[in-house]
């Protein structure tokens, strides 16, 4: 809502209050502004008087101009083909600043100019506003300038704007009068609103018009009749306030119905009366009906849509946009005057679909009712004085709506305790005027009588925030509540969050955050299951669609995005939801996600270097597990991999047997390069019961070592040889290493060779080489055996 | 007799001196003091003195051995000193060149924002609650006091699933959820951080994804004091000890009072500057005392019961508190951009 201050001006003294200082005061009310500025910026302008204009005896547009300024006569060169001797003009003077530049003294074809005289094109209006002629030729003045003075305030273009940012519920200031009440509440000023003067004929528009509301969603219809109008422009100050307001001004007929609705927040609809008929419905529109608007485009209509209409269709959707049919146009003479309050939540949708207007914006956030009547008078007196309109009497009437002011009761101490600072009564009732509501007090206990323009004041706390608000907030002082004192928690989650999160950067991981949304194709990537998606009923893109089942895809992208930025090497992470529909249940599991790819540790110029492999992310994976308490608890395996995964480098991840995940490279389809990911639903983790710590004695006796390598075919897995070798080991044998693996000479082709350190250990006593040996045999016969296995180095 | 032992004496003292390595001393020692040495000699020639004299050469000798057993120990410590210090000269390396990259990752400094914020408010005796980001429109918009059609909606453009069903646009369904939850209807502190989404185009301030953290009190007697002096340790915990905070009025459809929060600026202090545009203020988050629709519609009865609520949004704060000017910067991860929230905080001054 812009707000012009010559506008408010007629309903609140402003006098000694600088505009800015007031927009600072509405922000302390709850009224925040984008910007505050005056109509034109332009300075150094005055009205000037073309004393005598010459043509440049060496340029064929240029005119020399003798312009009296005032204080001195100046010589001007005036390219504008309009210029003439005897007009009055608008002169930039020199050190003028205009939105194309500052003015200097100049020599234009060999003769000196002092100035500019300007159009109106080159005082800053916004384009909007401005005519053909008024890029075309220079403005000329009317008579009753007076040289010398400032040029924009003769023409009313000196205004100060504020443009408010204004919030959902203060529909009450989407009209001057309103503002002029929250103005005159922060101030403590009187409001003055306009006496409306009408001069009516003895015709009676209820003796020629008749009027059916046949649905709740108009609760108040009233109409009324002017006949005899004359189209033309509208007065300077209508078209000034217009334009401060940010409408642009058409004719006077149109302009009236603006300028009442900026005054009141009441929009009205103008109908040529001639085209509308006797007879007006308002009704709901069919599915089957049609209308063309006023911006000449047919409109399939839906039942949801109010329209008004005459017997034979809709002329006009309520609220929201009129017919062209029944337009106010040039040859206009008789005017039927809409003022009427329809149910906002069907002009939303309606206006939704078609178009967002002033008048739409406030039926959607409500309009008094108070004011309907108020308006309709209004728009007749100014279409009396401004379009020689004869208003008819009567009013065309439908009428539901209650327009008594609203009682609220509220105790001080109620006020008190919401505020949590002391106010007095005697503060309350000098707040409760400033507002403009009236109030009895009886002990401690106010009835306050809210008027129906506070839409949004109706239960006793919106009262407590208005006396808030003008008691000023800031006199609240801050103390912490003491009524429950006990230790905070932290969620399940987000402990095993925070201890995943700082255990992975110990790793060397980086957290990073990625989009939820993912395109249908990237959505399907890396799902182990198959899960039927979320998908968005209207996506902005095609790239965001679907809430991902995966992180991958999208930490594959955080890693193209640092390679791209020549960084390789890339250990990241992501912890949050994967999401999913089942059972007609929307499903987010916990889940945590990682990438690994390049260098893991270095020193270049030592030669030492550590490169990601499938066994360093299985190592961060376990390292992790381990921490988490499921040591022994986790296991891998290689059925059922997803085809994103390389076939021979990848695994699932298993806790106390169930599948939780996944670890692997990732399939050369996908990325060319070396990398790595894992995915683990973290869900079972946060169920799982982790046994407490507990310290197990030292051994006190030595242990025995012993190696052994075996040859096996290709195929057979460590894990298949550890299994044996711990299954024939017995309780002596407390630990199981690969200390090599080897393939080439003196091994088969098809073979490979597995070398173990086992070591054994009682924790009562030393064992003897004897006994040790009797199981190590055991085991190598096991091996061989089991594993059709060969011993190496016999 | 004593002449000899004291040429002995000087002899063995000058060939120490002259001794440059542990072997050579060894040597030598063997030479004198060994079975074969002139010390040796000396104490078999002993057998041969009269009674009176062998109880003097007797002394004599022993402090002889002594004397050469101290020479000598005290020559190998020096000797072994020595070598010592040559080897540690020796092994000397050039401490300039680089160290190895020892990696550690990073918290993303959203998550930074978020746990400081989740301290501060445990420590207050606050529980960290979640809730579901594919929300019901009851939850997200209804039981808020925004009923269908509410023309505050608009301010919240939503990413829809079905009519019924949506991605939250906001983490204040959490306070009805908790609420709902708590059959008991008791008092309640929590604090709920989380993603939320909106139908915007991604620009240099706009994320169609970003985090929010919700605070909720709910308790007899509880007043907007409660919520500034609650506010004013958020405040000092996020941008210094100095910091005040101010109300300014506004609307939320789920409080009344609604209330804007600014902090005083960290940078200029309130004098004005770029990063408060002038004005010695920041905007940092929208608070307000529970509406009594929502406290109803999730069964408090709000003749008894009364609450505040903030939500504050952890990319705004980590923007302001680390100069970042691209919302985007969090969600790309450039790893240049990570890393450099891998230390502890510090302090400006």
């Amino acid at each position: 809502m812009r707000l012009s201050k010559s506008f408010l001006s007629d309903y609140i003294d402003l006098s000694g209050i600088p505009y800015s200082e007031l927009a600072e005061k509405m922000v302390f009310a709850g009224n925040e502004y984008e910007s505050i500025g005056k109509l034109c910026n332009a300075t150094g302008l005055v009205v000037g008087y073309v004393e005598t204009c010459e043509n440049h005896p060496e340029s064929d547009h240029l005119h020399i101009c003798n312009v009296n300024i005032g204080s001195e006569t100046v010589q001007i060169l005036c390219g504008a083909p309009n210029v003439k001797a005897g007009e009055k003009v608008i002169v930039a003077t020199v050190g003028a600043e205009l939105p194309g530049g500052v003015i200097k003294k100049a020599k234009l074809a060999g003769m000196e100019s002092n100035g500019m005289i300007c159009s109106l094109a080159e005082l800053g209006l916004e384009s909007k506003y401005l005519k053909e002629e008024d890029h075309a030729g220079i403005h000329i003045l009317g008579e009753d300038a007076k040289v010398g003075e400032d040029a924009l305030h003769y023409l009313g273009l000196d205004d100060e704007v504020i443009d408010f940012e204004l919030t959902a519920d203060r529909a009450d200031l989407l009209s001057v009068i309103g503002m002029a009440y929250e103005v005159g509440a922060i101030y403590n000023r009187k409001v003055v609103l306009p006496e409306i003067k009408l001069h009516e004929t003895k015709e009676n528009i209820n003796d020629q018009m008749r009027l059916q509301v046949q649905t709740e969603n108009c609760s108040i219809y009233l109409g009324k009749l002017v006949k005899n109008v004359i189209i033309k422009e509208s007065p300077k100050f209508i078209k000034n306030r217009l334009m401060a307001s940010g409408i642009r001004p058409i004719n006077n007929v149109v302009d009236i119905s603006n300028y009442v609705m900026l005054e009141y927040g009441q929009p009205l609809h103008f109908f040529d009366k001639n085209r509308l008929g006797d007879e007006v419905i308002v009704r709901m529109a069919t599915d089957e009906e049609t209308l063309i608007t006023l911006d000449n485009k047919e409109r399939a209509l839906k039942d949801t849509d109010i329209v008004i209409a005459n017997p034979t269709g809709p002329v006009a959707l309520a609220g929201v946009m009129g017919g062209l049919e029944t337009e106010i146009e040039l040859d206009t003479k008789d005017i039927f005057i809409e003022a009427a309050i329809f149910e906002p939540t069907h002009i939303r949708y309606t206006s939704k679909a078609i178009i967002r207007s002033e008048a739409s914006n406030r039926y959607e956030k409500g309009v008094d009712p108070y004011r309907t009547v108020l308006a309709l008078n209004r728009a007749c007196e100014l279409l009396e004085l401004y379009a020689e309109g004869e208003v008819c009497s009567g009013v065309l009437t439908h009428d539901t709506t209650n327009k008594e002011d609203k009682k609220i009761e509220v105790s001080l101490e109620s006020i008190e305790s919401v505020l949590g600072m002391p106010i007095t009564k005697e503060d309350v009732c000098e707040i409760l005027p400033r507002l403009g509501f009236e109030y009895k007090i009886k002990y401690n206990i106010f009835e306050v009588f809210v008027p129906t323009r506070r839409l949004d004041v109706n239960i006793k706390e919106d009262l407590i925030a208005e006396i808030g608000k003008i008691y000023g907030y800031n006199k609240v002082v801050g103390t912490l509540p003491m009524d429950r004192i006990r230790k905070g928690t932290y969620s399940k989650k987000a402990k095993l969050e925070r201890t995943i999160r700082r255990h992975l950067n110990a790793l060397g991981l980086n957290q990073v955050i990625t989009y939820s949304l993912l395109s249908e194709e990237e959505a399907e990537l890396f799902v182990s299951k198959k899960k039927d998606s979320v998908i968005l009923n209207s996506p902005m893109s095609e790239d965001r669609k679907i809430m991902r089942k995966s992180f991958i895809p999208s930490l594959l992208h955080v890693y193209d995005y640092n390679v791209a930025r020549n960084r390789k090497d890339v250990s990241i992470f992501e912890t949050g939801a994967i999401y999913y529909k089942e059972n007609e249940t929307y499903k987010e599991d916990f889940t945590l996600s990682g990438l690994m790819s390049g260098v893991y540790e270095e020193n270049t110029w030592q030669g030492n270097k550590i490169n990601i492999d499938f066994y360093l992310i299985k190592g961060i994976v376990e390292n992790l597990l381990c921490f988490l308490g499921l040591t022994n608890r986790y296991q891998f395996d290689t059925e059922n991999l997803g085809k994103e995964l390389h076939p021979g480098m990848s695994a699932r991840i298993l806790i106390d047997r169930e599948v939780v995940g996944f670890i692997g490279r990732v399939h050369p389809n996908i990325s060319k390069k070396d990398v790595y990911v894992f995915e683990i639903n973290l869900e079972k983790v946060l169920e799982l019961k982790v046994k407490p710590i507990k310290f197990k004695e030292i051994p006190k006796f030595p242990s025995v070592k012993k190696d052994v390598a075996f040859i096996v075919k290709k195929e057979v897995s460590s894990k298949e040889i550890e299994e044996i070798i711990k299954k024939t080991g017995s309780r002596m044998l407390t630990n199981i290493d690969v200390f090599d693996v080897y393939e080439g000479e003196n091994v088969g082709e098809d073979e490979k060779s597995i070398a173990y350190a086992l070591t054994f250990s009682d924790s009562n006593r030393t064992l003897n080489e004897q006994e040790v040996t009797v199981v190590f045999e055991r085991i190598i016969e096991a091996v061989t055996t089991g594993l059709h296995a060969e011993l190496r180095n016999k | 007799m004593k002449e000899r032992v004291e040429n002995l004496k000087k002899e063995i003292k000058e060939k120490i001196e002259k001794v440059i390595s542990l072997k050579e001393l060894n040597d030598l020692k063997v030479e004198y003091l060994g079975k074969k040495g002139p010390i040796n000699e000396l104490s078999s020639m002993m057998k041969e003195l009269p009674v009176d004299e062998k109880k003097e050469f007797g002394r004599v000798l022993n402090e002889l051995k002594a004397e050469v057993g101290t020479l000598f120990d005290t020559a190998r410590e020096a000797l072994e000193e020595k070598e010592l210090n040559e080897k540690l000269e020796r092994e000397k390396i050039d401490i300039t060149l680089p160290s190895s990259k020892i990696h550690v990752g990073s918290i993303h400094p959203i998550t930074k924002v978020i746990e400081e914020i989740e301290d501060l408010f445990v420590s207050m005796g606050y529980d960290v609650v979640e809730g579901p980001e594919i929300e019901e429109d009851l939850y997200n918009f209804e039981k808020l006091n925004l009923p269908k059609g509410h023309p505050a909606r608009d301010a919240q453009d939503s990413f829809y699933i079905t009519e019924e069903m949506l991605l939250r646009t906001q983490t204040s369904p959490v306070q009805a959820r908790t609420m709902d939850a708590n059959l008991e209807k008791t008092p309640i502190r929590v604090i709920c951080p989380g993603k939320v989404y909106r139908r915007d185009d991604d620009d240099a301030t706009h994320s169609h994804q970003f985090t929010q953290i919700e605070g909720l009190v709910v308790g007899e007697n509880i007043s907007l004091s409660h919520l500034k002096g609650t506010l004013e340790e958020v405040a000092k915990k996020l941008f210094g000890e100095d910091r005040e905070v101010r109300f300014r009025p506004s609307f939320f459809p789920f409080t009344e009072p609604s209330l804007e929060v600014d902090v005083s600026c960290f940078k200029c202090g309130g004098s004005g500057c770029s990063i408060c545009k002038g004005t010695g203020w920041i905007e940092i988050l929208g608070s307000g005392m529970v509406h009594p629709n929502v406290l109803r519609g999730c069964g408090y009865d709000p003749e008894k019961y009364t609450g505040f609520a903030f939500g504050m949004g952890p990319e705004r704060i980590a923007m302001l508190k680390y100069g970042i000017h691209d919302i985007r910067n969090f969600y790309i991860n450039d790893l240049r951009f990570l890393e450099d929230f891998n230390r502890v905080e510090g302090s400006e001054e």
